[in-house]
């Protein structure tokens, strides 16, 4: 039994249990066992792989294994990893981990609620392990369709309808991948839903032009690209708060992944001449969503919308089609995923005293609950791009290896990403001026800090989004040389 | 010289301990420890300057030395970032500096914040900022720089909004943090483009004077300047926004709102001096690369400092009056550099400019520890509830006037010194430029006498008990810094820093100097008849100068405008449409989609209605077009 296929057994097993317990208490011990397993294998994850690279293994992905599922179309249940894939594995099971903590006081249907989130962490971790591209379309259908309930059954607000908006959209986007995926099987001459070895193979470039679009844009639309990213703001604000951080964090990221994996991995060529279009797009995003944020007056808007521009920047750095710029994409999915699940795990702990989420009902909370309001502006600091902290390591990459573009159009509109940093900056302290500084309202004074699970669920994130602001080099360069395959394949 | 990172590491460590464990310590605990780490990285830095001045020389010129450098992150080949310490001249003065001014005001804080809320906090993000600043001066590439550039930037605004109940502190503490992003985001773009084109963060290799690293930027121009003159002033951009230069300065006097000591360390004698720093630092690339922006540098710096300098004459907070005067000081800096050329005389400006820091940070640290204890003796800024403080605060008053007549340029002060060699190479370089700098040097005089004179002279104002002179934690740094602006101005500074590393001995222009000295003395007598006793004199000029001085008092409408552009402009005239466009054209364009799927289906659900007779009629229809087709074609 390969390593890898743990990630989807875990919670797979973990359903299995829930379905047995019989009270919450069962229930915590199934879920915190559960998360914390699925955390210690992506740790042992990175060391193992750091492991055999160290050892010499250059193989393009490790840990492969394969079973044939379906004959007709060839199609395989087939993983492996490379170092890409791995830091994904361990940014997707530490927003598990702390998203369980997140929820450890759920108001009613506990056991429903975890079912669900199992089966969406079963979706992500297959997602990230499948070689195959229709295993990989089967679990990134798994992770969607949960979304729906949980947002419609647990969420708040408008939640019918926001549940509705995401997934049709979302689903869309699917009709548009399900139908790429097919065009490069059957176009690709390979015969063969195999990741690598259609890369290895050559679609022609006229086929190229068509499915590439549908491609891109079809996971684009989950990772925010403009305009489609509207089912966003909705989304994040309805749901609740352990599934805002597993959305914004993991689920987002299946987009900009798959873009880089699927997109521009199998059809560099059309990438090539196809990328200024969404180059236009995704520095739109960036500068779009900075702005919008500005206005907002509900914390989880402001941050769907911040969310809008830093995952833009992720689209479009990876267009750039060079090592650098894309190695900081994936910086910045990593840097992205663990800061906003921050934020929203803030947000929702923030809610869960005030029960507000409109910044000018809210002021001086700093005073009372000092714990979350010091998370609170590290994460708005991380998002501004604070040295030290993860998204400076991400962004900066993103810059200068955009930056050394030998295209004039690409510097252009590099440097219009730029901008971004300074308005960032406004919405990020706009929020944290308004309600954590200034005069308190006399109904807040009595509210009570952290407790000792919204400790830990922040304190791993601060960890992991401080660790890789420190010390950047061992991650950056595990994704660098997983990059070259990928790099040389564009350079055809 | 390995312990050198020590200095900058120690810091980060107290900062650390403070931040995490700073609850569970007494405040006194806290104080103590963060004075104690920091004098130990005050003495290691007194002990490498004595190392590096008396070893470092090469055949008579002190050479650069990089004992810690290690690769941070790679982003190609040719271009990663790396951490380390840079040693030379300038760094090794900016250590000194730093820990100096940072060890009196640590001192000076146990007394001045006895019982503040948050003791603890203030202590942490002291040693933050002592960290950051430490860690951009010893950077041995640009994008250290940048990297502590921006942490001292978030300290700043940290310590800024240190009394965040405090509206206007929060307000303060966002205007600086935003303007000087705003400052920074030119500083990163103009990285790039010097990235891009030499392929180099590194200063050893970027100020070498190899033109060769250059040769790509050759030819390449846009609108009308070349791209190393776009580059070079684009990162002058950063520094003139974190040293306030005109129209950038408009954080500064807000940031007064903080802590007075805070002040005196971050906005008087460190963090603001970084943009000198910074262009000194690539001066030989500004020099020999882009000439045509070291003359931007120097224009810039003229305007802000008498722009600075006729603003400070007419407000009424002494901190403000501080604050303005800093910036007036810092465009004197600039000037310097400016109008610098390279080696032995020539270089005099560059080397004028630097000693004018050294000085400077000493005497305005120096004024806004002084008036820290004035305000804590009389617990307001504003003038009108001072004056004749001079019997109750006899320490404070003797070493305000120390660093009064320092300023002023009045021999045998540091100040005399230091403003002097700027003036000299400003006249050198245009006498017009050196004129309008000698004006802007007597109106220093003024407004500097005027402050002394309303806080100790003059009537005194009423008051609930009498002021007290503060205690001897915060009058020991004051009687220090004093000392050290006696003194400072006999250094014999062109042996150790100068444009070219090379020894350079200072001659005093003793025509500018007679000229400056006398310049300062008739204004000192202006500000003696104004302001020493009861005089109707200041409020009839004012009267029949009303424009200027209502828009000097307003500070030439510059916060005005600030706010035009932050509020009218950005949140109004962008943000909200594009916040709507969001929300009715594009999420309109999808729930449109998705109400004309409804419609549609609504139209169309008749075809489904469940009754045989029409299924039958449908089929028939159906089958007899086909036939009809099929017969037909």
């Amino acid at each position: 039994m390969n390593f890898l296929s743990l990630f989807v057994l875990v919670p797979v097993l973990m359903m299995g249990g829930l379905f047995l317990s019989k009270n919450l208490k069962q229930i915590r011990l199934v879920v915190a066992t559960g998360a914390s397993l699925l955390l210690a294998l992506a740790v042992g994850l990175v060391f193992a792989y750091l492991g055999e690279r160290a050892a010499g293994n250059a193989a393009e992905m490790l840990f492969t294994a394969k079973c044939l599922w379906y004959a007709p179309l060839n199609i395989y249940y087939s993983v492996g990893v490379d170092g890409i894939s791995v830091a994904m594995l361990l940014l997707s099971a530490i927003i598990v981990f702390t998203g369980v903590l997140a929820s450890w006081k759920m108001e009613f249907l506990e056991k429903e609620f975890f079912l669900w989130f199992c089966l969406l962490s079963t979706g992500v971790f297959g997602f990230f392990i499948s070689l195959d591209l229709f295993t990989m379309f089967m679990y990134y259908e798994i992770a969607l369709i949960p979304m729906y309930l949980l947002i419609g059954v647990w969420g708040s607000g408008r939640k019918e309808y926001s549940a509705m908006k995401l997934t049709l959209m979302l689903m869309a986007g699917s009709a548009l991948l399900l139908l790429g995926i097919l065009g490069i099987y059957f176009l690709s001459g390979e015969s063969s839903m195999n990741i690598l070895e259609i890369a290895r193979g050559h679609i022609p470039g006229q086929a190229q032009h068509w499915l590439f679009p549908l491609v891109f844009v079809g996971f684009g639309v989950l990772g925010a690209l403009f305009p489609f990213h509207t089912w966003s703001p909705d989304g994040h604000a309805s749901a609740p708060t352990a599934v805002s951080m597993l959305h914004a964090g993991v689920l987002m990221k299946l987009g900009g992944y798959g873009c880089f994996r699927v997109a521009i991995f199998l059809m560099p060529e059309a990438a090539n001449d196809l990328a200024w279009i969404f180059i236009i797009l995704t520095g739109i995003s960036v500068v779009y969503g900075a702005y919008s944020a500005i206005v907002q007056t509900d914390l989880k808007y402001i941050n769907a919308y911040s969310s809008v521009s830093h995952c833009g920047l992720v689209l479009f750095a990876i267009l750039m089609l060079n090592q650098t710029a894309m190695n900081g994409a994936i910086l910045q999915m990593l840097s992205h995923g663990l800061m906003t699940a921050l934020f929203f795990a803030l947000i929702g702990m923030i809610y869960g005293r005030t029960h507000t989420r409109d910044i000018r009902e809210m002021g001086g909370l700093m005073k009372v609950m000092p714990f979350l309001g010091v998370c609170y502006v590290i994460a708005g600091l991380a998002s501004l791009g604070l040295p030290g902290l993860s998204g400076f390591v991400a962004e900066m990459t993103i810059f200068v290896g955009s930056f050394i573009h030998e295209d004039v159009f690409h510097r252009v509109f590099t440097i219009i990403a730029c901008t971004s940093i300074v308005i960032t900056a406004v919405y990020i302290l706009r929020v944290v001026g308004k309600i954590l500084h200034g005069k308190i309202a006399d109904h807040h004074l009595s509210l009570q800090d952290a407790n000792w699970y919204e400790r830990a669920s922040t304190i791993v994130l601060i960890l992991a989004i401080a660790g890789i602001g420190l010390a950047p080099l061992w991650l950056s360069d595990m994704i660098s040389d997983s990059l070259l395959p990928i790099i040389q394949n564009a350079k055809l | 010289m390995e312990y050198t990172l020590f200095i900058v590491l120690l810091p980060f460590l107290s900062f650390l301990f403070l931040g995490l464990v700073g609850k569970r310590l007494t405040p006194r605990a806290a104080g103590y420890t963060g004075t104690i780490v920091l004098a130990i990285s005050a003495c290691l830095s007194y002990i490498a300057a004595w190392n590096y001045f008396t070893t470092a020389k090469v055949n008579g010129v002190f050479e650069k030395l990089t004992p810690v450098n290690f690769t941070w992150l790679n982003f190609t080949e040719k271009l990663h970032i790396d951490l380390g310490v840079l040693l030379d001249p300038i760094a090794v003065m900016m250590l000194v500096v730093i820990t100096t001014v940072s060890l009196m005001v640590h001192l000076y804080s146990i007394g001045y914040m006895h019982g503040e809320r948050g003791f603890q906090r203030y202590y942490a993000f002291l040693s933050l900022f002592t960290f950051s600043m430490l860690g951009l001066v010893v950077a041995t590439n640009i994008f250290q720089m940048y990297i502590f550039w921006e942490l001292v930037g978030v300290s700043s605004y940290l310590l800024i909004g240190f009394y965040y109940t405090k509206p206007e502190a929060v307000a303060a503490s966002k205007k600086a943090f935003i303007v000087t992003r705003f400052a920074d985001l030119g500083f990163l773009v103009g990285i790039l483009l010097l990235s891009f084109y030499t392929g180099t963060f590194d200063f050893e290799r970027l100020t070498s004077g190899d033109a060769s690293l250059f040769a790509g930027m050759e030819g390449i121009s846009f609108m009308g300047c070349s791209v190393i003159s776009w580059a070079m002033a684009l990162i002058f951009m950063g520094g003139a926004g974190k040293s306030a230069m005109f129209p950038l300065h408009v954080w500064l006097p807000d940031a007064m709102e903080g802590p007075t000591p805070v002040s005196a360390l971050i906005h008087a004698a460190t963090m603001v001096v970084a943009g000198v720093y910074l262009v000194a630092r690539l001066f030989p690339v500004y020099y020999l690369e882009a000439p045509d922006v070291l003359v931007l540098v120097a224009i810039v710096g003229a305007v802000t400092s008498l722009f600075a300098a006729v603003v400070a004459c007419v407000q009424t907070d002494i901190k403000r009056v501080l604050a303005f005067s800093t910036i007036s000081q810092i465009g004197f800096m600039m000037v310097g550099l400016g109008v610098s050329g390279m080696e032995g005389h020539e270089g005099l400006g560059y080397m004028a400019s630097m000693f004018h820091l050294f000085t400077h940070a000493m005497f305005k640290a120096l004024l806004f520890l002084g008036a820290g204890a004035i305000i804590h003796a009389v617990h307001s800024n504003e003038m009108a509830n001072m004056g004749g403080l001079r019997k109750y605060l006899p320490v404070t008053h003797l070493t305000f006037l120390v660093a009064c007549l320092a300023i002023a340029g009045i021999p045998p002060f540091s100040g005399f010194f230091s403003k002097d060699e700027i003036l000299a190479a400003t006249f050198h370089f245009s006498p017009a430029l050196g004129t309008m700098m000698s004006f802007t040097a007597g109106l220093t005089a003024f407004y500097m006498f005027r402050l002394y004179y309303r806080i100790f002279w003059n009537k005194a104002s009423h008051h609930d008990h009498a002021p007290r002179e503060a205690s001897a934690s915060m009058t020991t740094p004051l009687i220090f810094l004093a000392a050290v602006t006696l003194v400072a101005g006999f250094i014999p500074f062109g042996k150790f820093v100068t444009s070219d590393s090379a020894e350079y001995i200072i001659h005093l222009d003793w025509t500018v100097a007679a000229a400056s000295v006398a310049i300062a003395v008739i204004a000192i007598g202006i500000a003696t008849l104004f302001y020493r006793g009861e005089s109707t004199i200041p409020d009839r000029l004012a009267a029949s100068f009303r424009g200027l001085y209502a828009a000097a008092c307003k500070r030439f409408y510059l916060d005005e405008l600030y706010l035009f552009i932050t509020k009218k402009i950005i949140f109004n005239g962008i943000s909200r449409p594009v916040a709507w466009f969001d929300r009715h054209v594009v999420d309109g364009t999808m729930n449109g989609f998705a109400t004309l799927s409804q419609r549609i289906s609504y139209s169309i659900r008749g075809f489904q209605s469940g009754q045989l007779q029409q299924y039958v009629a449908v089929i028939l229809l159906g089958a007899l077009l086909i036939t009809v087709l099929v017969l037909f074609t």
